[in-house]
């Protein structure tokens, strides 16, 4: 099933002389359980493209189809994109943006929270979700106690709690050593295929490309080689 | 999942500071409406307590709380005389200085028409009611005397038989009560060295006169006699109590006819008594309400919106995995109403364990816990107004900038 399209998105930053196209007429899609790599230089328009397809900055033209439903079109939102991105989007990042004053269970359930999920079950799925990523049994840790390994498990089981269909992560290994950081690209894979989610990752990280299914090369806003 | 709870448990000691900081604020704007209060029941405690319905006062003068009012002796018997009046009793009252035990000791003294007021009227808190009319008092707890102590006040030595708890003057000094003679006594007495300078200047004054009287000088000259030794001592102010059906407004109208003497009714002495002695101290204490009332305002603003922005990371991240704003402003308004809420619990205690060490008499009633809790509840609501639109414009990319 198509997680997420998008067709011919057009993005600028700036005016004039400042003017920099950071999109120009880009289109991707990523299918549930396919892992899908935006690799480019910096600048490339790479995390621009994946904050377009958080929902987080609407392009100024083109359309954005999330679960083959229509949600942005030549910059007009169509539904109420923050509960798009709660119920069907999750984000892992560079760093792990855990939240510091919650458990890593907390940091779990947050997300569950976000969307009306309280109760015993979403305490059992918190758990099932840190044992499934090997960090069960620091579930009661805060962030601060973790090391940066496992604070990026954890946030992509926060990622992973309310079952999305799509996971966005924006260079989620740059901050780890390589054997760590394919220990969490595996990891996406794992993730893809056994939930079935559609996994977005936008990296410079050449040694990992073996563990996508398609890879999108991106420069000056357009991208060249899929 | 209360985000705002979580927050606070990892950093208690902050918030218990923070909150401890502004509940000395909150105790302090609680103990100015205490004070103000105090300040009107300790004022009219006296007017109200003496259950008169007219004060008659030297005339033209506003009565013996706001200002000295001397009546010669025997006006009661006089107004006894007035249609309408079933009785008179003359009232004396003055705030005295005595060192006691090596300590200044300031007192209000009041006089009690005794027989008939023996003080059991007031309530006491240990002793009893004066049993003679002579050589016995009751005092406010707060002159530190206790029970059948003995205290030296002019020439006479007192014993205290009854206690009363905060019955203070509009000064704050505790009351003493003693009949009406020996009250008088102790407000008009003289030290030894004053009488004698008076008697000189009097045996001086007498020699330059042609009255050639040996009976005035030998009385002058007796060391027995006191000063001054021909007049009784005068009163503040005779109390009236009228007859059932009688209008007080109208009686004191009809007394104003005469010459001498001013009358009021005791609505009439009790208005004069705030507009005169309290009005000052209540604007100056409503202006000093006022001025910490923003002064609070403005630091649970600062401290929210600090939160705040101590959170701006946190914040961000909960918008872009897609939280409704309600997550947000729940998150700022609990943490606010919670930081208020322990800073006026911490205020409550304090106005339980400390106010009543308070130089002043700190009066509080309920509607003052309310108002107080009101106006510390709608400054922590606007101060959280503040820390959400800041939360607000927080943009959830912020998180990707890293």
């Amino acid at each position: 099933m198509e997680a997420v399209r998008a067709d011919n998105l057009y993005k600028t930053y700036g005016e004039g002389a400042t003017e920099v196209k950071a999109l120009q007429g880009v289109s991707v899609v990523a299918h549930g359980g396919e892992v899908v790599a935006l690799l480019g230089p910096s600048g490339s328009g790479k995390s621009t493209l994946l904050t377009a397809l958080g929902l987080l900055n609407p392009p100024e033209r083109g359309q954005i189809y999330l679960m083959g439903k229509l949600v942005v079109r030549d910059g007009a939102e169509f539904g109420d994109l923050p509960a798009l991105r709660r119920s069907h989007i999750g984000f892992v990042f560079q760093k792990s943006n855990l939240i510091p004053f919650l458990t890593a269970h907390e940091n779990v359930r947050l997300a569950l929270a976000i969307n009306d999920q309280e109760g015993p079950a979403t305490h059992a799925r918190a758990q099932e979700l840190l044992d499934y990523l090997g960090v069960g049994s620091r579930s009661h840790h805060f962030p601060e106690q973790l090391s940066g390994g496992e604070q990026q498990r954890v946030a992509i089981a926060r990622a992973l709690a309310p079952a999305p269909a799509l996971i966005l992560a924006d260079e989620p290994t740059a901050a780890l050593d390589s054997q760590r950081g394919r220990a969490v690209m595996e990891l996406f894979r794992k993730v893809a295929q056994e939930q079935g989610a559609a996994v977005v990752v936008v990296t410079h990280d050449h040694r990992t490309l073996d563990v996508f299914d398609t890879i999108f090369a991106m420069e000056d806003g357009l991208i060249h080689s899929a | 999942m209360n985000l705002a709870f979580k927050d606070l448990r990892r950093q208690k000691a902050r918030f218990a500071a923070t909150a401890l900081g502004l509940g000395l604020l909150f105790a302090v704007v609680l103990a100015m409406t205490g004070i103000y209060r105090g300040l009107v029941e300790d004022a009219t405690l006296l007017v109200d307590r003496m259950g008169a319905d007219v004060w008659v006062v030297q005339r033209d003068t506003r009565g013996p709380f706001a200002e000295r009012s001397t009546v010669p002796p025997g006006w009661e018997d006089r107004l006894m005389a007035v249609t309408g009046v079933q009785g008179a009793r003359a009232f004396s009252t003055a705030a005295i200085q005595r060192r006691y035990h090596g300590r200044p000791l300031r007192m209000n003294v009041v006089g009690l028409a005794w027989p008939a007021d023996r003080g059991q009227g007031l309530t006491l808190q240990q002793g009893t009611p004066l049993a003679n009319g002579h050589r016995e008092v009751i005092a406010d707890l707060s002159l530190g005397l206790g029970l059948g102590e003995r205290i030296g006040l002019g020439d006479e030595t007192y014993t205290v038989v009854g206690l009363t708890k905060g019955m203070t003057s509009s000064s704050g000094d505790g009351l003493l009560f003693a009949s009406q003679l020996d009250a008088q006594a102790i407000i008009n007495w003289q030290a030894p060295e004053a009488l004698r300078l008076e008697r000189e200047a009097r045996l001086a004054r007498l020699a330059r006169s042609d009255l050639d009287s040996i009976a005035l000088e030998d009385r002058l000259r007796d060391e027995r006699a006191a000063l001054p030794v021909l007049a009784p001592l005068p009163a503040n102010a005779i109390l009236l109590n009228l007859r059932p059906g009688v209008d007080a407004e109208q009686l004191s109208q009809a007394l104003n006819r005469l010459p001498d003497l001013t009358a009021y009714t005791a609505q009439a002495q009790r208005d004069l008594l705030l507009k005169g002695v309290v009005e000052k101290s209540k604007q100056q204490l409503g202006l000093f309400r006022a001025i910490l009332s923003v002064v609070s305002g403005i630091v649970v603003s600062l401290i929210i919106y600090t939160m705040t922005v101590a959170k701006t990371h946190d914040i961000a991240l909960l918008k872009l995995m897609g939280a409704r704003v309600s997550v947000v402003v729940k998150l700022v308004t609990h943490q606010a109403l919670l930081l208020g809420g322990i800073g006026y619990g911490f205020a409550l205690l304090l106005s339980v364990v400390a106010f009543p060490h308070f130089p002043r008499r700190v009066v509080l009633n309920l509607g003052d816990y309310l108002s107080v809790g009101s106006l510390i509840l709608v400054l922590v609501l606007l101060a959280s107004a503040a820390g959400i639109v800041r939360a607000l414009r927080i943009p959830p990319t912020l998180i990707l900038a890293g």
